[in-house]
């Protein structure tokens, strides 16, 4: 059994952007666990998505062997965390397998909302940090200046960081020693009964979900009976294993301190939650990890395949993403307008953003996605309460007493030139002011309360639009709060479209209706007759548009009899009329119901 | 399928010659020197004579289009009707036409057209108004257009269309007004209007043109029945107006679904229930149908372009989409005469929905576009492909 003192367990926090992927890929490099050659570029970001957008979806691990400058060899588990907000939750568990955290920052762009939110998240673990700054080998680099500001903001030591290149790989060798000398070694007992973290999981369709874990006491081996705390699921070992650079090498035992994993012929992720203590069915643990909590989805919109015939498609092409997703959540539910499709919960509107991209591109589904919607609390004059996930679904209002709605508290770092425009954004989006601190002479971090269904439309765009994109946003959920809430429905040639229907805040009811409908009437084609576009609370009109009519479309001479040509032309008008979607006598385009989502004009 | 054979057959003869391309032709046409006329001529005429579909039978119309085949002198043309008149029975009273344009014909070729059965002439003149044809890249005025007219008549050609054009760059609704009465003046048998379309790869295509809206263009077309119908003219088909006995057998054929056997490049057959179209490549045609063309399997050759077999649903859409092209409309019973069972079975939603718009009627067992739906009949036809 590997020496506890020769083990770091370690993750890499940074904003997005500021170069945690590509150290990691360095770090591995370095250690010769993989030549130059073997490398694929980012290496522990391996789907397409991931490496394209520049962001870690899922966690990710690796085992390093290290041999520092003393002469000691250290095995290092390396453990990649999701950089984004939506997966806080996913971090906060990757965190928790590890005994310190390397924060890297760019010394051109400093400190950013994210990095302040990941360090907090690190230091609320108990883990030592170790700050790193990356990319000196940009011109605009000032290392000097970021130290100070990571020792000003943060509070931590940081005078003899390692000023590195991860993308030419300078001094990237101080880092390596550095988790050495610096990350403190796991301290498990490696004679009390098994206790483990799932920190994460993934489903091979040979041996069943590969649950990722950190032991932190007793040992686990193949043919240990275990259970998940949790659930209460209880299996048998059938492999235990470690981290090789993008493959799984099985070994005899995980002894405390280890990261790794273990495959038991589990069926279902579900089974094996993240956050999850496994132990030793036979002899457990007295008490579980602390920390677990049931990820709930944040954010639902209705996913409905393009073609109806493909319904079948979709819910395949789901159930085999929840199988690697467990936060991914779906149900089927009708619309008058779309069809068939599927409610679907999401972390948050990345995640969202996520999953539609890959059902689009691994599943090469077409798909029409409706508004998103947070879950609203909904109180019933009968004294019930109902979780609202379809503004479709909303009681009459006779029935309701008041209703709730999801706030966030955000955190929006902006050099000070934007401050005024930022401000006058989120005082649009219902935001309330909460402080606002400086963190050097050009830069703050203001703070809002904010609506969290007032930032799952195009709150990013818009902060990125009014500050030239140099505004960055963190938040968490911080509760529930009464809110003067209606259903605004749209309604096309008379009739309402289910699909279209949401929920807003009264005092911005009529301002949203007005650019519904305009974008609506943009997107309508014209067709036989014309086409009433009205915004709708109950049962006024707020707004309204009108598509006129179509007058002409007739086909010309039919020259030599040659029909062959004509047919075709007609073809092509029914191809095209394929692409929308028929609600009463109306043909709406797919589009339509995506454009409704982008509405902010600034 | 029925058997078709006791039925008349109709005839396209193709002539992808005119004098200059005009500026809104996407038509198999241009220029050529009188030796390469008579070589295409001679591959034509062997075409005619062995392509051997429909051989011996009566043929009710002859239709020679374009181009512009008045560019052919009446001994250019004579083999050719020889050859469909030694092919094929050509009724005594079948319909002849040729397409001709102002200032290509003079007496004598008038005088040979007549000798050769020819008795229906389809003068292309498009506008009343010189500096409009100038605009279409026409090759004459409208003074020439009444010359050849004047002589037409003067020959003996007692069934004449004249071909119009609206919604012309620059054209006001005026304008159009007042052609429509000019020509109507002049009492031909038949007119047809179209509006003008820019179609993709002509010179039209890549100009910035000040067409009429879609509200002028409206206004154009509802101008040009009413006018017409102070004069006389009737309309038949959604761009053809004629008076009492003379409207255009030949294309209403098509409209109805007729065989008919194209020949010449180009040239679209419908024949068993098969659609053809025949090569567009002028060399291919050649070589298929060509003096040295001792070719042993003609369609290996290339002789069709397109051979499109008709299904079942493709009949049925046809003959709604084509049949609605007439004012008549089409008849239930005669569809169910040939698909065997009721309209309704198959288009019944369909047509219930545009009769509830409006854009469709029924009068006695017939359906048909209301004058509203005339308008948009693109947008309902497509809705009756299966």
């Amino acid at each position: 059994m590997t020496d506890q003192s020769r083990i770091r367990n370690f993750c890499i926090i940074a904003h997005i952007d500021h170069g945690k992927s590509t150290l990691a890929d360095r770090i591995i490099e370095k250690t010769g666990l993989l030549t130059e050659r073997e490398m694929q570029a980012q290496i522990l970001d391996n789907m397409d998505l991931e490496r394209e957008r520049g962001i870690t979806i899922k966690s990710q691990a690796v085992r390093i062997v290290y041999k520092a400058r003393n002469g000691e060899e250290y095995i290092y588990n390396l453990i990649d965390t999701p950089g984004h907000v939506d997966f806080n939750y996913e971090v906060s568990r990757s965190l928790a397998a590890c005994d310190g955290a390397i924060l890297v920052v760019d010394a051109a762009q400093g400190i950013e909302a994210q990095t302040l939110a990941n360090v907090y998240l690190a230091l609320d673990h108990d883990l030592d940090v170790l700050p790193v700054i990356n990319k000196i080998d940009l011109p605009s680099a000032q290392p000097e200046r970021v130290i100070n500001e990571i020792e000003d903001v943060i509070g931590l030591e940081a005078q003899d960081a390692p000023r590195i290149s991860a993308k030419t790989g300078e001094n990237v060798d101080e880092v390596l020693e550095a988790i050495a000398e610096r990350i403190p070694a796991p301290n498990g007992d490696p004679d009390a009964p098994l206790k483990a973290l799932i920190f994460d999981s993934v489903y091979d369709s040979y041996k069943g979900v590969i649950v990722f874990i950190r032991v932190m006491d007793g040992v686990v081996r193949k043919g240990t009976p275990i259970r998940m705390m949790a659930t209460g699921f209880t299996t048998e070992v059938v492999e235990v294993g470690y981290f090789g650079a993008g493959q799984f090498i099985p070994c005899d035992e995980l002894g405390a301190g280890m990261v790794g994993y273990l495959t038991a012929s589990i069926k279902n992720v579900r089974d094996t939650r993240v956050g999850d203590t496994v132990t030793n069915d036979a002899s457990p643990c007295a008490e579980a990890l602390p920390g677990y909590k049931k990820v709930n989805p944040m954010v639902y919109c209705g996913m409905y395949p393009a073609d109806g015939a493909r319904y079948g498609d979709l819910r395949d092409a789901l159930e085999k993403l929840q199988l690697n997703d467990a936060s991914l959540f779906y149900e089927p539910e009708t619309s008058v307008a779309l069809g068939f499709g599927f409610r679907c919960g999401f972390l948050g509107l990345l995640h969202l953003e996520i999953i539609q991209e890959r059902l689009e591109r691994e599943y090469n589904l077409d798909l029409v996605t409706t508004a998103p919607s947070v879950i609203y609390k909904v109180h019933k004059t009968d004294g019930t309460v109902i979780d609202l996930t379809n503004p479709t679904n909303l009681p009459d209002p006779s029935e309701i007493e008041y209703m709730e709605e999801p706030l966030v508290n955000a955190e929006i770092m902006v050099t000070t030139e934007f401050i005024g425009p930022i401000m006058d954004l989120c005082q649009e989006r219902r935001g309330q002011y909460q402080g606002m601190e400086y963190i050097e002479e050009t830069r703050a971090v203001l703070r809002y309360k904010l609506p969290l269904n007032e930032i799952i439309y195009d709150f990013f765009d818009a902060l990125k639009s009014r500050s030239r994109g140099y505004a960055s946003l963190d938040y968490e959920l911080c509760g529930y709060e009464r809110s003067e809430l209606v259903k605004l429905d749209i309604l096309v040639n008379k009739e309402e479209v289910d699909a279209l229907s949401f929920i807003v805040h009264g005092a911005t009811a009529y301002e949203r209706g007005r650019k519904m409908c305009e974008k609506l009437k943009e997107e309508i084609p014209r067709q036989l007759f014309e086409i009433p576009i009205q915004a709708a609370i109950g049962s006024k009109i707020i707004a309204r548009e009108t598509v006129k009519a179509l007058r002409k479309d007739v086909l010309a001479k039919c020259y030599g009899g040659d029909i062959t040509r004509k047919k075709k032309l007609l073809e092509k008008q029914k191809e095209g009329k394929k692409r929308m979607r028929q609600v009463g006598n109306v043909e709406i385009p797919q589009k339509a119901f995506m454009s409704v989502l982008k509405l902010d004009d600034n | 399928m029925k058997d078709s054979g006791d039925q008349t057959l109709e005839i396209y003869i193709h002539i992808p010659f005119c004098i200059k391309k005009c500026a809104y032709c996407d038509f198999l046409s241009g220029p050529a020197s009188v030796s390469r006329q008579n070589l295409y001529l001679r591959a034509l005429t062997r075409e005619i004579r062995e392509r051997k579909d429909g051989t011996g039978r009566r043929v009710s119309s002859v239709f020679i289009g374009g181009g512009t085949p008045s560019v052919l002198s009446g001994e250019q043309l004579l083999p050719v009707m020889e050859a469909v008149r030694e092919t094929f029975t050509v009724l005594p009273e079948a319909e002849i036409t040729i397409e001709a344009n102002p200032g290509t014909l003079d007496r004598e070729k008038l005088a040979a057209y007549r000798r050769m059965g020819i008795n229906r002439l389809s003068i292309g003149l498009q506008s009343a108004k010189d500096d409009l044809l100038k605009k279409l890249g026409r090759i004459h005025d409208y003074e020439t257009f009444v010359k050849t007219w004047l002589l037409a008549r003067e020959e003996g050609f007692r069934n004449c269309n004249v071909d119009l054009m609206f919604a012309i760059p620059g054209q006001s609704p005026e304008d159009w007004q007042a052609t429509l009465r000019t020509v109507a003046a002049l009492s031909p048998e038949h007119i047809s209007a179209y509006s003008l379309i820019v179609e993709p790869g002509t010179p039209f295509a890549g100009m910035d043109l000040a067409l009429p809206d879609e509200d002028t263009e409206y206004a154009m077309y509802e101008d040009t029945a009413r006018i017409l119908g102070e004069y006389g003219y009737r309309q038949y088909e959604i761009s053809n107006y004629a008076r009492d006995g003379f409207a255009c057998r030949h294309n209403i054929g098509y409209w109805q679904r007729k065989e008919y056997l194209g020949f010449g490049l180009g040239a679209a057959s419908l024949f068993k229930e098969v659609r053809y179209r025949n090569t567009v490549d002028p060399d291919t045609y050649s070589r298929v149908w060509g003096e040295d063309g001792a070719v042993p399997d003609r369609r290996t050759a290339g002789q069709y372009e397109e051979v499109t077999p008709l299904t079942e649903p493709d009949r049925m859409a046809e003959f709604m989409f084509l049949g609605l092209r007439m004012t008549e409309g089409v008849s239930g019973q005669a569809f169910e005469q040939q698909f065997g069972k009721p309209l309704t079975a198959v288009y019944g939603p369909v047509i219930d929905k545009y009769r509830s718009l409006g854009l469709l009627a029924e009068e006695n067992g017939r359906i048909l576009l209301t004058r509203p739906g005339i308008h948009v009949s693109n947008t309902i036809m497509a809705d009756f492909l299966l």
